[in-house]
C-alpha cells in the first residue's frame, strides 16, 4: 500500500496556512448531526474534545480512570515549549522546528513538526486565557527557562506541576462542554475495538469497567487519544493503567503502527530497590543542570559514596562530552550511564545506578551567597548550610520526593539514579491530517507518530499534544466530515458492530476461563524483563531475534495459563489488565520486529551493530530515512510499508555533544 | 454561626465586665448597681431582645447544622484518627454548645427569672444604697454559690465554655471569610485569651464566694 | 540500604458492589520489604490471593507519583495514612513497625459511594466543576499570552490553590464530609487571577449549590481537610471562598 501523508504542497512555512484557508468545512446546522468519538482525556483528547464541542459537534468522549482530569497528562512535570521569544535570544518557529527535527535525529516528518512549532505560540496565549497559572516574573511576564537540546529559553512551566496545569485547563474546557451538553462523557469505560464498515470507521465497543456491561457507541469519526505504550516494559514513568489497547485494537482493525521501537529512556529516574516495584519515579530533566553524574572508578566499590575521594571518582558524562558535560540529551546520557553500570561500576544494592550530586553545587551556592551577602571568615559548614537553602528553593520538592520514596536524605548523600522507559515516539501511522490508514480514524498526541522523530526533545510532549487537539484537528477533522453530511444516523444495530461485541465478549470470557495458574502481573513482569533486557536502551540482531522466539513462547502461555478472577460483569481490575497485557505482548513482538528492521542507531534507538569506535551512535541515512508503517496481517505477523522521509528545509548531519 | 457567635462574644465581654465588679469586695454594691443600670436602661433592655435572638438562631442554626452534618457519612470510619488532624474541641462544638445551653438554663433559672418574672419564682432581695432600693443580685449570687454542686457545676460549664470559644472565635472570622496572613496571629491570639481569660474570670466568681476570698 | 521484613496484619473493607453490604477481612502479609510503597505492598497480597484462587482487593490508583488523586485509602481513621503531605501512593512501608495491623477503609461519605472495596465514585466533583470550574472561552485566538501582566504574588497564590489534585482526601477527612476545600481550591484560582474576573459571582454561587445538591456537608473549620491535604491546600482558600459567596450573594439579583 502506498502511504499517502497528503502533505500539502508549496513552501513549509505556508503549508499549514493555506491548507486552512482552502480546507472544507462543515456548516453549523449539519455539525450538530455529527457524532464524533473520543477516547482518551489527557491533552489531546480532552482539548480536542473542549475543542470540537465548542464548534457544535456532538462529542462523546471515553477515559477508564474515574474522572477526565486523571489522565497521565497530569504527570509532566518540566514544562511546554513555544516559540514565543519573549527572552528576545533569538528564537523563531524556524528555530524550534528545527531543534525538534534535529532532537529527533532526522526521523520525524518536517511539514507536521513546521505546524506543531507554528501553533506552538497559539497553546500558551489559549491556556493563559483558560486562567492556567504559569510561573511569572516579578513585572507579571510569563517566565521561561532552558531544557535539553535547544540553545534558547522557550519552555514555559508551572512550578513542577506543568502537565498537571494544563490537563486541568482542558478538564475544565470539557467539562464546560459537557454542562453545556455538547459532550457526553463517559469515565471508567474502556474502548475494547473499533467497529469498521465499508473501509469506514463508525463507532468502538467500550466496556463500562463499573458493570462489566459491553457497549455499542456509533460515531462519524473516532479520535484515539489514548497515549503511550511505555508499560509494555512493564516498569516505566507512565501510569499503571497506560495502555496501547485502544491503538492496538485500531491497529488490527487495519491502522498502521508507526515506528514502534522508537522508546524514550529518561536518564534520570529513581532506580529500581526490588522485585516488587511496580512502576518507576521521574526525578526532573532540570536536575541535570546543576546535579554532577558519576560512578566510582574502582569496580565493585562497596564504599559509602562520601567516603570515596574526589580523584577516585569518574564524571563520565564530563569525561565523555566535555562539550555538553551532565547537559547531553536524554538518549545520550542514559546510554552512558547504563555502558557503566554494564561495565561494573555502578553503585547501589542492586549496582544498576549512578550517583547525580548535589555537593558541588551546594558548596557553590554557598559561596555565591557568601559573596551576594558580604560575609567574612565563614566556616565551611557554615557555606554549605546556606548552599543547601538556596538548592532547596530551587529543588526542594523533587528532594523531597525523594526522601519519601528512597529513606534517604539527598543533602547528605548523592541520589542514586538510572534510566526509565519514559515516552514512545512511535504509534499509530496518521497523515497531515491526524488520521491513520483507516477513514475517520484518527490518531493524537502520543499515541500517533508523527513529530518526535527517533527521540523527543524535553517538554514537546506537552506542546504536542495541546497542539493536535486544540488547533490540528478541529480544522482538519472537517475535511473528512464535510463528505459525511449525507450519512446521517449511524445505527448500532449494523452486523459490524454485532460481530465486533461478539469478539470482544469472547476474549473477555476466553480470559476467566482460562483458569490458569498464573496472575496477569506475571506475565507483564515477564514480557518486561524481555523487552527491557532485549529491546531497551541498546539492541543487537541475536537478542532481538530471541526476544521474538521468547515473546511468541510467552503469548501462548498467556493464553493457556493465564489466571484472571471474578467474572467479566462485575467491577474486575484484573480482567481489564489481562486485555491490556494481551495486547502489550503482541505489540512487543513488533517492536522487536521494528528494531531488527532498523540496523542503524538512532535517537533512542541505539544498535549495537551501528555504532562508531568511541560507541557512539551512527545513524544509517542511505538506508533508514523512512517511516517504518507495520501492517497487522495476523498476531505475529505484520508487513512493513515505508514512508520515505525527505528533508526540504534541513540539511541532514551528524548529532555530535563531543 | 460566626456572626451569631461574635455577637455573642460581644456579650460575653460586657457579662463579664459587670459581673467582674464584685471582685471589687464593695459586699457588691458596684455590681448591684451595674446590674441595676442593665436591668433598667431601655437601650439595654431592647438589645436583650437581640440577644435572645442571636442566641436562639444561634442555637437553632449549630443544632441544625450538627443534625445535617451527621447524616452525611452515613457509614462510619471504624478507626477515628481525628486528634491527628484536628482538635477535639473543634469536632465537639454541636457537644459544647449543648452543654452550654443546659447551663444556660439552669444559670438563668438561677438568677434572671428572679429579676424578671419573680412572680413566678420569687423574687430577689432588696438593697438600699444612698436611698434608692436596688435588686440586692449580690446576695442572690452568695446564696446560690453557697452549694458546693452548684459551683462545680459553673467550673465546669466554663470548661466548656473556654473549649467552645477556643474554637469558636477564630472560626468566626474564618467564615467570615477574614484569614489574612498579616493578622492571623492577631485574631489568634486574640481569641485564645479571650477563650481563657473571659471563662477564667466567670469561674472564679462563684470559688471566690464558696471560699470567701470575696465577702 | 536497609531491608528489613515487615510481618503485618491488614483489615481491609471489602464490598462487593455499591448494592450490597461490606464488611472487613483480615489478611496476613510477610516479608514486606520497607522500600515498598504501601500500594506495592497491596499488589503484594493481591498477588498472594490470585495464587490461593481468591478475589483479589479492588483499589483506585494510576500515577502512582501523587499528582493523579486517584489513590484514595484511610489507613488507620488517615486519609492517605500516617505521612503528611503525601498520597497513598508515595506512602512507604518504612512508616510502619514488624507486627502493626493497619486498618484500611475506603474514603467515607454520601456522596462518594463506594464502587467496590476501596473504590468509590467522585464523579461529584466533575460535576461541581461542571457547575462553574472554568473561565467561558471557546479555542481560538486570544491575546497574546504576555497582554496581561499578572502579579507574581497572585499567580503564586493562584497556582498553590489550584495544585489541588481532586482526591477528596478532604471530604474523607471532615467529619462533616465537607467538599469546601476542593471547592474554594478552584474558586481560589479564578478569583485570584483576571480571566476568572467576567464570572467571578456567578461561578461561587453555583459551584457552591451544586456542591450542596451533591450532598456534601458544612464547613465547620475544623481544619481536618488542611491536615489531610496530600497538596496542603490552605484553609485560606475557604476563607476566600466564603467571602466571594458572602458578596456574591448580596449583590445577586436573584
Amino acid at each position: 500500500m502506498e502511504l499517502n501523508s497528503k502533505i500539502p504542497a508549496g513552501p513549509v512555512e505556508t503549508k499549514w496556512t493555506k491548507y486552512k484557508s482552502s480546507v472544507k468545512l462543515v456548516n453549523p446546522a449539519n455539525k450538530r448531526n455529527l457524532d464524533i468519538i473520543i477516547v482518551g482525556t489527557g491533552l489531546a483528547g480532552a482539548s480536542a474534545a473542549a475543542s470540537l464541542g465548542e464548534l457544535g459537534y456532538k462529542v462523546k468522549a471515553f477515559c477508564f480512570q474515574d474522572s477526565p482530569r486523571r489522565a497521565h497528562s497530569i504527570a509532566a512535570q518540566g514544562g511546554i515549549n513555544a516559540a514565543k521569544n519573549y527572552q528576545n535570544d533569538g528564537d523563531s518557529t524556524y528555530r524550534l522546528f528545527y531543534d525538534t527535527i534535529k532532537g529527533g535525529d532526522y526521523r520525524a516528518r518536517e511539514a507536521n513538526v513546521y505546524r506543531l512549532a507554528e501553533v506552538s505560540s497559539n497553546i500558551i496565549d489559549q491556556c493563559v486565557a483558560q486562567g492556567v497559572p504559569f510561573a511569572r516574573e516579578y513585572g507579571g511576564l510569563l517566565s521561561n527557562r532552558s531544557f535539553g537540546g535547544t540553545q534558547v529559553q522557550r519552555t514555559f512551566y508551572a512550578a513542577g506541576q506543568t502537565g498537571q496545569q494544563l490537563l486541568l485547563g482542558a478538564y475544565s474546557a470539557l467539562e464546560r462542554q459537557v454542562a453545556l451538553g455538547n459532550v457526553e462523557m463517559h469515565t471508567r469505560h474502556e474502548m475494547l475495538d473499533v467497529v469498521v464498515i465499508d473501509g469506514k470507521t463508525r463507532g468502538i465497543i467500550a466496556r463500562n469497567l463499573i458493570t462489566g456491561e459491553i457497549e455499542r457507541h456509533a460515531g462519524h469519526a473516532v479520535l484515539l487519544c489514548t497515549g503511550g505504550y511505555g508499560n509494555v516494559f512493564y516498569l516505566s514513568t507512565n501510569a499503571m493503567g497506560s495502555n496501547v489497547t485502544a491503538a492496538w485494537k485500531a491497529h488490527k482493525k487495519g491502522a498502521f503502527f508507526a515506528n514502534p521501537c522508537f522508546t524514550q529512556i529518561h536518564p534520570t529516574c529513581i532506580p529500581v530497590s526490588g522485585d516488587h516495584q511496580s512502576k518507576l519515579t521521574l526525578m526532573s530533566e532540570s536536575l541535570r543542570n546543576d546535579g554532577r553524574i558519576w560512578v566510582p572508578k574502582k569496580q565493585n566499590d562497596d564504599r559509602k559514596p562520601i567516603d570515596i575521594p574526589e580523584e577516585e571518582r569518574d564524571y563520565y558524562l564530563e569525561r565523555r562530552y566535555p562539550a555538553f558535560g551532565n547537559l547531553v540529551p536524554r538518549d545520550v546520557a542514559s546510554r552512558a550511564a547504563k555502558e557503566r553500570c554494564d561495565a561494573g561500576y555502578g553503585v547501589g544494592t542492586s549496582k544498576m545506578a549512578v550517583y547525580l550530586d548535589y555537593a558541588a553545587a551546594i558548596e557553590r551556592y554557598g559561596k555565591i551567597e557568601v559573596g551576594k551577602k558580604g560575609l567574612s571568615n565563614i566556616s565551611k559548614e557554615e557555606i554549605i548550610a546556606l548552599g543547601k537553602d538556596v538548592v532547596k528553593e530551587k529543588y526542594g520538592n523533587l528532594f523531597d520526593m525523594y526522601a519519601k520514596i528512597t529513606g534517604e536524605n539527598p543533602y547528605e548523600t548523592p541520589m542514586r539514579i538510572y534510566p526509565a522507559v519514559h515516552y514512545t515516539m512511535g504509534g499509530l501511522w496518521v497523515d497531515y491530517e491526524l488520521k491513520t490508514t483507516v477513514d475517520g480514524l484518527y490518531a493524537l498526541g502520543e499515541a500517533n507518530f508523527s513529530d518526535h522523530g527517533a527521540n523527543r526533545l524535553g517538554a514537546s510532549a506537552l506542546m504536542q499534544g495541546l497542539a493536535d487537539g486544540y488547533f490540528v484537528i478541529p480544522y482538519t477533522i472537517g475535511n473528512y466530515l464535510a463528505d459525511e453530511i449525507r450519512t446521517g444516523h449511524i445505527s448500532t444495530d449494523h452486523p459490524a458492530f454485532l460481530q465486533a461485541e461478539n469478539e470482544v465478549k469472547e476474549t473477555l470470557n476466553k480470559f476467566v476461563n482460562c483458569k490458569g495458574n498464573k496472575s496477569v502481573d506475571y506475565f507483564h513482569k515477564a514480557l518486561g524483563k524481555i523487552m527491557w533486557n532485549d529491546c531497551g536502551m541498546a539492541r543487537n540482531k541475536e537478542g532481538l531475534e530471541k526476544a521474538i522466539k521468547e515473546i511468541k513462547a510467552l503469548r501462548t502461555e498467556f493464553w493457556n495459563n493465564v489466571m484472571v478472577p471474578g467474572t467479566v460483569d462485575e467491577f474486575n481490575v484484573e480482567l481489564e489488565k489481562a486485555g491490556r497485557v494481551a495486547d502489550f505482548i503482541e505489540l512487543g513482538e513488533l517492536m522487536c520486529k521494528d528494531a531488527l528492521d532498523r540496523n542503524e542507531s538512532c535517537g533512542g534507538h541505539f544498535r549495537e551493530e551501528s555504532q562508531t569506535e568511541e560507541g557512539e551512535a551512527e545513524r544509517n541515512d542511505e538506508i533508514y530515512s523512512y517511516v517504518a508503517a507495520w501492517k497487522y496481517i495476523n498476531a505475529g505477523e505484520s508487513e512493513l510499508n515505508k514512508e520515505p522521509l525527505i528533508y526540504e528545509n534541513i540539511k541532514i548531519a551528524a548529532r555530535s555533544y563531543k | 454561626m460566626g456572626l451569631t457567635g461574635l455577637f455573642l462574644i460581644s456579650f460575653l465581654l460586657v457579662h463579664c465586665g459587670i459581673n467582674a465588679c464584685i471582685f471589687l469586695n464593695d459586699n457588691g454594691e458596684t455590681f448591684n448597681k451595674a446590674a441595676h443600670f442593665m436591668g433598667t436602661n431601655l437601650f439595654i433592655r431592647t438589645a436583650e431582645i437581640g440577644l435572645f435572638l442571636g442566641l436562639l438562631i444561634h442555637i437553632i442554626q449549630g443544632l441544625v447544622l450538627t443534625y445535617e452534618n451527621n447524616k452525611k457519612r452515613p457509614i462510619k470510619y471504624a478507626v477515628n484518627a481525628g486528634n491527628q488532624n484536628s482538635k477535639w474541641y473543634s469536632r465537639s462544638m454541636g457537644l459544647l454548645g449543648t452543654l452550654l445551653l443546659i447551663f444556660l438554663i439552669i444559670h438563668m433559672g438561677d438568677f434572671w427569672t428572679h429579676s424578671r418574672v419573680p412572680g413566678l419564682v420569687g423574687g430577689l432581695p432588696e438593697v438600699e444604697y444612698d436611698g434608692v432600693v436596688y435588686h440586692d443580685l449580690y446576695a442572690k449570687m452568695v446564696e446560690e454559690f453557697k452549694e458546693v454542686f452548684v459551683v462545680i457545676l459553673y467550673v465546669i460549664s466554663m470548661f466548656s465554655l473556654g473549649f467552645h470559644l477556643l474554637h469558636g472565635f477564630s472560626s468566626a472570622f474564618q467564615s467570615l471569610g477574614i484569614n489574612h496572613s498579616k493578622y492571623n496571629p492577631m485574631i489568634k491570639s486574640v481569641g485564645f485569651g479571650f477563650s481563657i481569660i473571659i471563662p477564667l474570670l466567670f469561674a472564679l466568681m462563684p470559688l471566690s464566694i464558696y471560699f470567701g476570698l470575696i465577702k | 540500604m536497609e531491608h528489613t521484613g515487615l510481618n503485618l496484619t491488614l483489615k481491609v473493607w471489602k464490598q462487593k458492589n455499591a448494592a450490597t453490604k461490606g464488611a472487613f477481612e483480615s489478611y496476613d502479609v510477610k516479608n514486606i520489604s520497607t522500600d515498598m510503597s504501601f500500594l506495592e505492598m497491596f499488589d503484594v497480597l493481591n498477588e498472594q490471593l490470585i495464587s490461593t484462587g481468591k478475589e483479589p482487593i479492588a483499589f483506585d490508583h494510576d500515577c502512582r507519583e501523587g499528582i493523579c488523586g486517584m489513590c484514595s485509602m484511610v489507613i488507620n481513621g488517615r486519609p492517605h495514612g500516617p505521612w503528611n503531605g503525601t498520597t497513598t501512593c508515595q506512602l512507604h512501608m518504612r512508616a510502619f513497625k514488624n507486627g502493626d495491623t493497619i486498618t484500611v477503609e475506603p474514603w467515607r461519605a454520601g456522596s462518594f459511594p463506594v464502587v467496590r472495596d476501596l473504590v468509590v465514585d467522585r464523579s461529584a466533583f466533575d460535576r461541581i466543576i461542571q457547575a462553574g470550574g472554568y473561565v467561558s472561552i471557546n479555542t481560538g485566538n486570544p491575546v497574546d499570552a504576555n497582554a496581561l501582566p499578572i502579579d507574581k504574588k497572585l499567580a503564586d497564590k493562584a497556582f498553590a490553590a489550584a495544585a489541588c489534585i481532586g482526591c477528596g482526601a478532604c471530604v474523607a477527612a471532615c467529619k462533616n464530609s465537607s467538599a469546601m476545600l476542593f471547592v474554594s481550591a478552584k474558586v481560589s484560582q479564578l478569583a485570584l487571577l483576571p480571566q476568572g474576573q467576567p464570572e467571578r459571582s456567578s461561578r461561587v454561587l453555583s459551584m457552591v449549590d451544586q456542591m450542596d445538591k451533591e450532598g456534601f456537608g458544612n464547613c465547620t473549620n475544623t481544619g481536618a481537610c488542611e491536615a489531610e491535604c496530600p497538596k496542603e491546600i490552605s484553609l485560606e482558600n475557604i476563607a476566600r471562598l466564603n467571602r466571594e459567596y458572602m458578596s456574591a450573594a448580596l449583590a445577586s439579583e436573584e
